[in-house]
């Protein structure tokens, strides 16, 4: 998920990958740093305290995250949010911890029965549940919802749901989608079968997103923008305005069916309110003006907070890495070596430190992140080398080339554009910093017709599988030319390397543990050539007001906002 | 030139030296004179020259006396501070340890006199660097901005007639944008290809860029007075006198107009330099004018911003560079002027 919503929902929708990109999204496993952590499991267990039901939640962001539409946005900000507002069959278990990768029924009364081929889903609706309007959840709202991700053209429609039996043409012909073979309701039974073309490992984390959502029948086939569609969760988006504020109120229709898919929460009221600087949120916080602040803590506060308000932050791990992808289809990067020495060049420390060092972030020698399926332990590029980077670059015949190093225009990226600028000119070649809008840096650096030879990306996943960044960043059909959705930026196609990623794909359904080291053999191989450089595993760190208790982190969503205590 | 007196004379009666006549001083002598009897324009001439000579001489202080490359990261640089070793960029140790913060001012001119940035780099080394390209900018861009300012002018205010209905209408059309918001939407525009105009071909990150996009935009604000001044001078008996003697419309320009307006374009090059380096230091805070891996000072006030909370020195001292240089540019300005015009004191003058 990304923060600039449509314009990664464009990109995805068009490459048929299945994960996002960009400014501070997704998940982390669970923790390292943050104070509460280890508390987190037995708060959870604790079940909902009473006592501490109530209150308003203040919440600060620069600004809103986009629409408030479940199957178009693709932010992390209003996913977020969106926890405590819909369901969907099934959902990411919500607590903090590992334990949040876990997938529970939701609105789904158990796990689906899943055929011996893996190709037929059949979920028994829970009974008794019912929209923010008062409307009872049926299973014809279960089928209109599947309908409606295409029919609005929803962002990951072509990809985490294409396989769906009738997907595919519904991504052609969204208006006239019916999935008449692919979503099948049985009202008498009250279940719903889901058909899909071939078996996918990975389907149930896909329909525990927000983008599966069920909504009532009827919602229009449209983005809703700013307009609130009434949801299943214990809260409803009562007003919303993204350069100003949202409001959610509980839900008078919500009652708690599974403390594991969608407990009850404890404020009264949450307002988001959108329009201060970072600077100006942190500050907030410190006051005990507001409760939680969205966005990245500004580089000059992370030492006040972290020894002045120690108690209020939280660092937690992320699924992610911000990494550099080398054009493989143009010089100089065309070259082996010149790859090579780039994954020699970089002094990863340093990077860190410009991310707000050692325990903001962690240096990265794998696509893989720490602690994520599939993730080998090795390090093939372990320090700094520049002497035997200069001498890939002489090998290469690359050296005193111009290299054109495009960054977006946040501090962090602009930071680390600089520092890669440096070193590249320190082991010979002519390099140039070229700062674009982080409005159109993500679809610039994708599209060939651009000739970008190397740029700094981040790569958040969407759920947790290996697939979620190897097959979508490195596979052959990941790559488009002249497209602004070639998510493969590299532009890195190896028949071989994609027949193991459809191997490992398949030991996925089968035997998770050999998929994983299969995944782990891919990413040493892709080390190896050198597509991307891999720089650091950013951590999440959250700062909360002294007002707020129970933090807990979720490791797919980020801070569960509904279950902090105000009161 | 004075001649002594005559040394011959008879002592009896004294008879009054014959004094040979004094040939005037021409008016830019005289100019100059004014100026110098200006205390508040030569203490702004003496602290500009001080500026500039500092900033000439970068080289030499990042080279021989602080031994660094400003334009070089170094991230993992250590520095000695009080006799001990310690990172450039030190981890925060303390609570949660998080947090980097850069080595700040040590006030030894060999190590780190201002700290450094947030890539390891000595401010002090860059503050110098970066004052070369804010001044160059500055004046050149006011060099061009008058020249072309003066070339357009004289030909409206000369001519009139259509020369000067359209040459006005471009001055409009330029003057009806807010300066900064068409500074910024050319910077863009022009920071991704670069300017390729005929046989004009810019690159993105050439500095070249800043200067001819800070020129245009204020081509206006001074070809404008300078047109009312010829417009006035066209109907001077001198000017007719040269037209009745059959001059042609070019010397008639060169010879009897360029003249009398160039007092006015050397008022503005000292004014225009100040703000031009202004506009310079905004569109760079901004992130649209001096690029990567070139400084200046507004790329540095810019840097120094992330690092407002802990360390403040960059952006002040930043700040102050250019706060100082613009003051002393207008004071030298308002100098100039009243050196050429005594009579058009705007602001007191000397």
């Amino acid at each position: 998920m990304k923060r600039i919503t449509a314009i990664a929902g464009a990109a995805l929708l068009a490459v048929g990958v299945a994960a996002c990109s960009g400014g501070g999204a997704a998940p982390g496993t669970d923790t390292a740093a943050g104070p509460d952590t280890a508390s987190q499991p037995a708060q959870a267990a604790a079940g909902f305290q009473e006592q501490h039901k109530g209150g308003t939640l203040r919440l600060l962001a620069k600004s809103g995250d986009g629409t408030l539409d479940p199957h178009i946005n693709y932010s992390n900000g209003n996913w977020q949010v969106f926890q405590a507002v819909y369901d969907g069959l099934v959902s990411f278990r919500k607590v903090g911890g590992k334990s949040s990768y876990d997938i529970v029924p939701d609105l789904a009364e158990e796990m689906p029965q899943v055929s011996a081929d893996g190709k037929t889903y059949t979920f028994k609706l829970r009974q008794g549940v019912k929209f923010a309007t008062g409307d009872p959840v049926t299973v014809d709202d279960v089928v209109a919802s599947f309908q409606r991700i295409f029919r609005v053209s929803g962002p990951t429609s072509g990809t985490f749901y294409s396989g769906i039996a009738g997907g595919a043409d519904c991504v052609k012909k969204p208006a006239g989608c019916t999935l008449d073979k692919g979503v099948v309701a049985d009202e008498a039974a009250n279940t719903i079968t889901i058909n899909l073309v071939e078996a996918d490992s990975e389907f149930l984390q896909k329909l525990a997103l927000p983008h599966a959502a069920v909504l009532p029948k009827g919602t229009p086939d449209k983005d809703q923008g700013t307009t609130p569609i009434p949801g299943t969760g214990p809260y409803k988006v009562e007003s919303y305005n993204p350069n100003k504020m949202m409001k959610l109120v509980r839900n008078p229709h919500f009652t708690e069916w599974s403390r594991d898919a969608q407990p009850q929460g404890y404020p009264d009221e949450i307002d988001y309110n959108y329009g201060l600087t970072p600077e100006g949120a942190v500050t907030a916080v410190q006051n005990g003006q507001a409760d939680w602040i969205f966005d990245p803590l500004p580089a000059d506060r992370l030492t006040e907070i972290g020894t002045q308000y120690a108690q209020q932050a939280h660092v937690n791990p992320l699924a992610a890495f911000w990494y550099i992808p080398l054009n493989v289809n143009i010089a100089p990067f065309d070259k082996p070596e010149a790859r090579e020495a780039l994954q020699w060049a970089f002094d990863k420390n340093a990077l860190v430190k410009m991310f707000g060092g050692a325990n903001v972030a962690q240096p990265a020698c794998t696509i893989l992140p720490p602690a994520f399926p599939g993730h080998a332990d090795f390090c093939d590029f372990p320090q700094q080398d520049l002497a035997k980077a200069t001498e890939l670059v002489q090998k290469s015949g690359t050296a005193g080339q111009e290299v054109s190093v495009v960054v977006s225009d946040d501090d962090v990226s602009k930071q680390i554009g600089e520092y890669v600028r440096s070193t590249l000119e320190q082991i010979g070649y002519n390099a140039k910093l070229k700062v674009i809008s982080t409005n159109i840096h993500f679809t610039y650096i994708q599209n060939t017709k651009n000739k970008v030879q190397l740029s700094v990306s981040q790569w958040y996943a969407d759920y947790p599988a290996a697939s979620n960044f190897i097959n979508v960043l490195l596979s052959c059909a990941s790559f488009r030319e002249g497209s602004d959705a070639s998510i493969n930026i590299s532009g890195f196609c190896d028949k071989d390397v994609d027949a193991k990623i459809a191997e490992a794909m398949k030991l996925d359904q089968t035997d998770p543990a050999a998929a994983g080291k299969l995944w782990g053999e891919l990413d040493r191989e892709l080390m190896k050539q050198g597509p991307i450089v891999p720089l650091f595993n950013p951590k999440q760190i959250d700062f909360v007001s002294k007002n707020v208790g129970n933090y807990q982190f979720h490791a797919q969503f980020h801070a569960l906002l509904d279950q902090m205590w105000v009161k | 030139m004075t001649s002594a007196a005559p040394t011959t004379a008879p002592a009896a009666a004294p008879q009054p030296a014959v004094q040979p006549a004094r040939p005037s001083a021409g008016p830019w002598r005289r100019a100059l004179g004014r100026l110098r009897h200006n205390r508040s324009a030569m203490i702004a001439g003496a602290g500009l020259l001080l500026i500039v000579l500092a900033c000439l001489l970068a080289p030499v202080y990042a080279n021989v006396i602080a031994h660094t490359d400003p334009f070089t990261s170094n991230a993992s640089g250590t520095a000695i501070v009080n006799g001990q070793r310690v990172p450039v960029l030190a981890q925060s140790t303390e609570g949660l340890g998080l947090g980097v913060t850069p080595i700040g001012p040590t006030w030894d001119p060999g190590n780190y006199l201002l700290g450094a940035d947030n890539q390891g780099r000595d401010v002090m080394a860059r503050l110098l660097y970066g004052g070369r390209n804010s001044l160059l900018i500055g004046v050149s861009s006011a060099v061009l901005c008058c020249g072309l300012a003066t070339v357009l002018g004289v030909l409206a205010g000369y001519f009139g007639g259509w020369i000067d209905a359209v040459l006005s209408r471009f001055f409009d059309v330029i003057w009806a944008f807010p300066v900064y918001l068409l500074a910024i939407c050319l910077s863009v525009v022009l920071l991704t290809s670069g300017l390729h105009l005929g046989p004009i071909h810019i690159d993105a990150g050439s500095l070249a860029l800043p200067v001819v996009i800070i020129a245009l935009i204020y081509v206006p604000y001074v070809a404008r007075p300078l047109r009312g001044q010829v417009m006035a001078l066209r109907n001077k008996e001198f000017l007719h006198a040269a037209v009745g003697l059959g001059a042609s419309d070019l010397r008639v320009m060169r010879r009897e107009v360029l003249p009398n307006v160039l007092p006015t374009v050397v008022v503005f090059l000292p004014l225009m330099t100040a703000l031009n380096m202004l506009t310079e230091s905004a569109l760079s805070f901004l992130s649209v004018g001096v690029q990567s891996p070139d400084a200046s000072w507004g790329t540095i006030i810019n840097d120094g911003l992330a690092l407002l909370y802990t360390r403040p020195t960059i952006t002040i001292a930043a700040g102050l560079c250019v706060g100082l240089t613009a003051v002393a540019l207008n004071v030298l300005g308002d100098g100039v002027r009243d050196a050429l015009d005594p009579n058009a004191r705007l602001r007191g003058g000397a």
